[in-house]
């Protein structure tokens, strides 16, 4: 029998191989979807089943690929399951009524609730989706866009990815004329604005 | 009923850029002040370099006056106006806390528009319907009072025209300064230094903007750190030049200066001979009159004007100090739009960095070129900086797209290489008050109080928009020779909504009939009340307005003190 703690641990473990052999061996994101949903911390606002459907929808929007960890290996998932409890609580039943509509769509045009379709049916049904239902598609695609590129404070850009993936150095109090230069890159300060104690914590 | 409070000699509407250094001036010259504000004092810890804090609105901490009573616009009185957002906040300090501290001279040309253009090139080329008058003082008069501020908020860059002596490595279209900068200019970057080589590549004159932050320790704050999160933030090492850490403690600590925060003023209030006898306001809910020898009323333009028409009287029945039905009249917001972005093929690294870190050229601004050939008059201060937000980098790739999907691998490639190649220009542009551009109470949208909010009506004119047009073609030509590729352009032209460059509306001048606040500040009906801030502008120029309205505050005040006895008795 192993406890509930060492088996979120092994399945950290897990993920952690996962996400380091994502690039030479991609897994499915149907795959990495469901093992995530298995190691989920406790959602806050959002269901198991709306959970499953925001981790689907994000890893689509910025899919990891060639170019690196995309919006799932950022946690813009729980990025978006925090903020619904708070900072973005008004949009909670949008969740909802839009994720429930995507599902329907995906079950009448590919046969399947749309966590369950290949990552090809996916994009189809999200470019449609785009179309007849602008609104909600454009406000998860807004939050999967704050989710990831968002101070880690958040609950997502995980590990920094979303920063270093547009080339963003990270949060600084303090920044040196060095790296301000054209012909140099900065190095990431792999920090949040809140690792310095300077600050009051923002709101999530 | 209201709690009337001990009598003051000054109590002023508005601790901002403009209320927050004329308490300066006053207090050190022996005179009471209470200054009044509706936001509260902020502190540098929730100043965190943190994008989506900021545009979530969870800082400035809420619930601000502002949001509740943002002007509505519309272009003509014809047309419906539309509710926009309020630009400003509220706060000790107000948005002097969160601007991007340009801190520019007017051009001596700006405040004799008229007459130079008639004397230069004709009247025929005043602009059809313009109500453009001269200001009641020249660039000369107001030279000291730009040199007090400077010196006291603490103001960087690097003179261009030092009593007549031009330095390149300033701006040499600058009105002649009688010293330096209290401080040298923010530094440049790779990226500023490549524009400026860029502009003298084209045999125009690049220099550093001026600003309202300190470049190297000041006055006991410390230099800029250059982290990001300056445009819309506040500083949190206090290097922002703001008044809440500036003038406003000085005058604390006189002990003549006395602030109340969260103070909503709903009302200046009247005596029987037309005088003003103070301001009532509600703090926590409870109302209190405050009455004073004199009322110095320092809102955002907006809020000055609406101040006035609110305050109605059987002495000012269409409101305070409209009796020549001035109030309002003369309005314009900035022509700062109608930008010109381009795609460069590298990177600019461009992430830190401020708005006020940056390279300006003046060489088509005001009539700093001959006019003869073109057919507008005035011109515009071309300027590009840095600071570079994540989310605003991601969502900032958009426009380049080209109809392309905005999600997706293919997306995500395109924001991999194009986040850090982009750059957006600020193109100031002279602006003209026109007869049928005005602010009025709006008939039917009210704030939270059942108050009417402001109505700007109000659009570009031809003048505005050729001048728009003749600043996009020289911002390429610019793009350009720095290396370029791709340019997009702004649209031109469109209804004057709501903006942090909003002018007019107590207009200042000689004449009565067309001027609310006489060539001092102080109202030509009702002698005990002075306006401060940029709706005393009758004229834009082509640069930030927040020095100039700060220079006019110094001199209001300093003119309040050294005539106590006569103005006041």
């Amino acid at each position: 029998m192993i406890t509930r703690r060492e088996m979120l641990g092994r399945l950290g473990a897990l993920l952690g191989m996962m996400a380091a052999s994502t690039a030479a061996t991609p897994l499915s994101t149907a795959a990495r979807v469901r093992a995530q949903t298995a190691a989920s911390e406790t959602l806050i606002a959002l269901t198991p089943a709306e959970a499953e459907i925001v981790r689907a929808v994000v890893a689509r929007l910025i899919p990891a690929d060639e170019n690196g960890p995309g919006a799932l290996e950022a946690r813009a998932d729980r990025y978006i399951d925090r903020a619904l409890a708070g900072a973005l609580k008004s949009s909670r039943t949008a969740y909802t009524t839009g994720l429930a509509d995507l599902n329907a769509r995906a079950q009448a045009a590919k046969g399947a609730a749309f966590a369950r379709l290949s990552t090809a049916d996916q994009d189809a049904v999200l470019t449609t989706f785009q179309t007849t239902s602008a609104q909600f598609f454009n406000l998860i695609r807004t939050h999967t866009i704050q989710g990831t590129f968002s101070d880690p404070f958040y609950g997502g850009n995980a590990n920094f990815v979303g920063w270093n993936l547009i080339g963003y150095p990270g949060a600084r109090t303090t920044v040196s004329a060095d790296l301000q230069r054209l012909d140099k890159k900065p190095e990431p300060s792999q920090k949040s604005a809140y690792d310095y104690a300077m600050f009051s914590k923002g709101e999530v | 009923m209201a709690t009337t409070l001990k009598k003051t000699n000054v109590v002023i509407v508005g601790l901002g850029a403009a209320g927050g250094v004329a308490c300066l001036p006053l207090a050190q010259a022996g005179i009471e002040v209470i200054g009044l504000d509706a936001g509260p004092r902020l502190s540098t810890r929730d100043m965190a370099p943190d994008e989506l804090r900021l545009a979530r609105n969870v800082w400035p901490p809420g619930p601000q006056k502002t949001d509740g009573e943002a002007p509505t616009f519309r272009p003509n009185a014809s047309a419906t106006a539309v509710q926009g957002a309020h630009p400003m906040m509220n706060a000790v300090g107000g948005t002097s806390i969160h601007y991007w501290a340009q801190s520019w001279r007017l051009n001596p040309w700006d405040f004799k528009v008229r007459s130079e253009t008639v004397r230069r090139y004709g009247a025929s080329r005043l602009p059809k319907g313009s109500t453009i008058e001269d200001w009641p003082f020249d660039y000369n008069e107001l030279e000291q009072y730009y040199d007090k501020v400077e010196y006291a908020i603490g103001v960087s860059g690097q003179a261009g025209n030092l009593n007549g002596r031009k330095d390149e490595r300033g701006n040499i279209f600058e009105g002649p300064r009688k010293r330096e900068f209290p401080m040298p200019p923010l530094r440049w970057t790779g990226f500023t230094e490549r524009m400026g080589a860029a502009a003298k590549s084209l045999g125009w004159h690049p220099a550093p903007g001026p600003a309202g932050i300190a470049s190297r320790s000041y006055d006991g704050r410390a230099g800029c750190a250059y982290h990001g999160y300056c445009s819309g933030a506040g500083c949190h090492i206090n290097a922002k030049s703001s008044t809440a850490v500036t003038t406003i403690p000085k005058a604390e600590k006189t002990g003549r200066f006395t602030v109340v925060a969260e103070a909503r003023v709903t009302k200046i209030e009247v005596d029987k001979q037309g005088r003003a006898s103070g301001v009532t306001y509600i703090k926590a809910s409870e109302e209190f009159f405050q009455p004073a020898d004199v009322v110095l009323v320092a809102g955002y333009v907006y809020e000055n004007v609406r101040m006035l028409l609110l305050s109605q009287s059987p002495a000012y029945p269409k409101g305070l100090s409209n009796n020549h039905g001035q109030v309002g009249k003369h309005y314009f917001s900035h022509n700062q739009g109608a930008s010109v972005s381009a795609l460069f093929p590298f990177a600019l690294n461009n992430w830190y960095g401020l708005p006020a870190q940056g390279v300006a050229v003046d060489n088509w601004a005001d009539d700093n070129f001959d006019h003869s050939g073109v057919d507008f008059i005035g011109g515009g201060n071309m300027y590009v900086y840095t600071e570079r937000r994540p989310i605003a980098s991601v969502n900032g790739v958009a426009a380049w797209l080209q109809g392309k999907p905005n999600w997706g691998s293919s997306w995500k490639a395109f924001l991999k290489e194009n986040a850090d190649r982009t750059n957006g220009a600020y193109l100031q542009k002279t602006t003209l008050p026109y007869e049928d551009n005005y602010l009025d109470l709006d008939p039917n949208v009210k704030d939270p109080f059942g108050m009417p909010v402001i109505r700007i009506t109000g659009e570009f004119k031809d003048n505005e928009r050729k001048i728009a047009a003749f600043m996009q073609e020289k911002m390429e030509q610019w793009y350009r020779a720095a290396g370029a590729v791709a340019f997009q352009r702004q649209p031109i032209g469109g209804p004057m909504g709501p903006t942090t460059h909003a002018y007019g509306g107590t207009r200042m001048g000689l004449n009565p009939e067309t001027n609310v606040v006489n060539g001092f500040g102080f109202s030509h009906e009702v002698p005990n009340l002075g306006i401060l801030g940029a709706s005393v502008m009758g004229t834009s120029g082509a640069r930030n307005p927040t020095l100039t309205l700060q220079a006019i505050a110094w001199r209001t005040a300093e003119h309040l003190a050294k005539n106590w006895k006569s103005m006041v008795g």
